[in-house]
């Protein structure tokens, strides 16, 4: 004992003695990381509530019908939201009828069936789709898509399916531009799959091979194992997965306001032009004043509730990853 | 030492002897298998007997698995991992790339190490591997799911809840799911890879009377860590290291008094 505490001694004399930073400045830490934590919060409560402030002369205007009424008239300041609130819901689940399938073709591609050696390469080129910014979307579905998509797809399914009952009408083009809600849709489908199938093969992967194994080991096939095994086992975070696809696919802007055609009217085919909450927003807010403004408020409210109530679902879902 | 010598003695006295007059169900000539460049079995003769339990034992690392693994060709999920040789399941090899594997692997059933219920309820668990290779009325489906549950020991503790998700089962019932899924399809040879290395005591137990009854109908093989287990429920071993087979013969010669001293060793637990 004595001569652990001499050399401890000898040795303080040596090194030189650490100074301790005052205690005051762990308390500056503490405060400084939890003002960080918060500044977030408050500017998050900060943006729904100038929202809310914003909309609400809208809100008072017109009551439910702001939310209900297809007008949206900016020469008689008459504005409802329906217009363009069916068009983000259309869009978003043209996006996700079309990306959903993809990004599970992938997930399970790349999971289950990919070769070592081409995973990487697919992996790459889907992570890529997300880095492509979303104007870039835009630019390349209107000057190179929407004119392909009129001249192969609509002018010729319009023909054919001119007069039919119920499929002559979400199917016909009345003015074949190429410009509209399904243009729309399939450009969001394309910028959503890569994070859906991102996280769908994240969830994939977190299950444990054994219970693949024992699904093979009864005589599975590959089909039959994915269907009545792997996607069971993923369950509801695949749902959340494609939930968060959706948060992203409501709330784009720039790339549908590129293709959707940004009328105003409310029209039976999805070859028609429409506009989103976002289209709507970003084409009219550099010139709104008055009431124009506040309904503009008042929409970017409503599209923030519907995403923020996706997102947190989403989340909820996706944490909630059974493994096994 | 003595002791432990006491003990298996009087634990090989449980099982039944091993009947070597009994046919070869499954025969493996000059196996090797490779995972990429490694070889992890080198050159395996063994014979399986109908209707006996088969144990293999070694150290972690020694093939045994590996061995189990490709008599229902699951290795074959994994492109860098192949097998050459014959394994000849009643004269037919099945590494033959004619063979079909799914087919094969509703003839050869296997369990894993640790249970593994498939994401629907007790019930679908088994009527899910009937109805992938037979096309049965609803009450015969009903009737072949209790007849698997009640040869896994489960049908009195689950007859209640078949419509409730396989998962709300414990471990060692999970693991008796697993075994009555493999048994529903009516297989030739069932596999065991430690099926009870996740399992308490008396689920261990209830496992290993289980598997003395099925003897009657299956041939059966079984990977275990514990050499305890092996000399209670198998009537034949085979001891392996680095990947070779050191021994195989009955149970009882091989730990009352094997040939080779690598197996004596690793039976009284000098090494492994």
């Amino acid at each position: 004992m004595v001569a652990l505490s001499q050399e401890r001694l000898v040795t303080s004399a040596d090194a030189p003695a650490r100074r301790s930073p005052p205690p005051s400045f762990d308390r500056l830490f503490r405060l400084a990381s939890l003002a960080s934590a918060l500044l977030v919060l408050i500017v998050l409560l900060g943006i729904i509530g100038s929202m809310i402030y914003g909309g609400m002369p809208a809100f008072r205007e017109f009551g439910f019908g702001f939310i209900t009424s297809t007008v949206w008239n900016v020469n008689e300041d008459q504005y409802g939201a329906w217009v363009a609130i069916v068009g983000t819901l259309t869009t978003a689940l043209i996006a996700l009828v079309i990306g959903v399938p993809l990004s599970l073709g992938i997930a399970i591609f790349l999971t289950q069936l990919c070769p070592p050696w081409l995973k990487r390469p697919v992996a790459t080129t889907i992570e890529l789709l997300a880095a492509v910014p979303s104007i870039i979307y835009g630019m390349w579905g209107l000057f190179v898509f929407a004119p392909l998509f009129a001249n192969y797809v609509q002018i010729p399914v319009s023909n054919i399916v001119e007069g039919m009952p119920m499929i002559g009408t979400i199917l016909y083009a009345r003015t074949p531009s190429g410009v509209g809600i399904l243009t729309a849709g399939i450009i969001l489908a394309i910028m959503i799959i890569p994070f859906i199938a991102s996280i769908a093969r994240d969830i994939l992967d977190q299950i444990p091979s054994v219970l693949r194994e024992s699904a093979y080991g009864i005589g599975c096939t590959t089909w039959e194992v994915v269907r009545n095994v792997l996607l069971p086992q993923a369950g509801v975070s695949i749902i959340g997965a494609v939930m968060l696809g959706l948060g992203r696919a409501l709330g784009e802007t720039m790339a549908v306001t590129f293709v959707v055609g940004n009328a105003n009217r409310l029209s039976g085919s999805l070859f028609d032009p429409g506009s989103t909450i976002a289209s709507r927003i970003a084409n009219e807010f550099n010139e709104a004043i008055g009431l124009q403004l506040n309904a503009l408020m008042g929409l970017g409210c409503i599209l923030f509730l519907v995403t923020f109530t996706v997102l947190v679902l989403a989340r909820i879902l996706v944490s909630r990853v059974k493994v096994g | 030492m003595s002791t432990i010598a006491l003990n298996t003695s009087s634990a090989v006295g449980k099982a039944a002897a091993g009947n070597a007059e009994a046919p070869v169900r499954i025969a493996v000539r000059d196996l090797n298998f490779y995972y990429g460049d490694f070889r992890g079995l080198k050159d395996i003769n063994l014979d399986f007997y109908d209707r006996q339990v088969t144990a293999l034992i070694g150290p972690s690392g020694c093939g045994k698995s590996t061995l189990l693994r490709t008599f229902n060709r699951i290795y074959s999920l994994y492109p860098e991992q192949r097998a050459d040789g014959e394994i000849l399941l009643d004269g037919q090899n099945i590494l033959s790339p004619s063979i079909d594997v799914n087919e094969l692997r509703a003839r050869v059933g296997m369990v894993f190490q640790k249970p593994t219920p498939f994401p629907m309820s007790i019930y679908d668990n088994i009527a899910f591997g009937i109805k992938l290779y037979e096309r049965l009325p609803k009450s015969e489906l009903d009737g072949r799911v209790e007849e698997a549950l009640r040869k896994a020991a489960l049908w009195d503790e689950a007859k209640d809840k078949l419509r409730q998700s396989g998962m709300s089962l414990s471990g060692g019932q999970q693991q008796r799911l697993c075994i009555a899924r493999t048994i529903a399809q009516k297989p030739e040879v069932i596999l065991l890879d430690e099926p009870t290395s996740a399992l308490d005591p008396i689920s261990t137990g209830k496992i290993e009377e289980l598997i003395e009854q099925l003897r009657s109908e299956f041939t059966i093989v079984i990977v275990t860590h514990n050499m305890q287990q092996a000399a209670r429920i198998s009537q034949f071993t085979a001891f392996m290291y680095l990947g070779e087979l050191v021994e195989f013969g009955p149970t009882t010669k091989m730990f009352m008094n094997p040939a080779k001293k690598q197996t004596q060793d690793y039976i009284t637990g000098r090494f492994g």
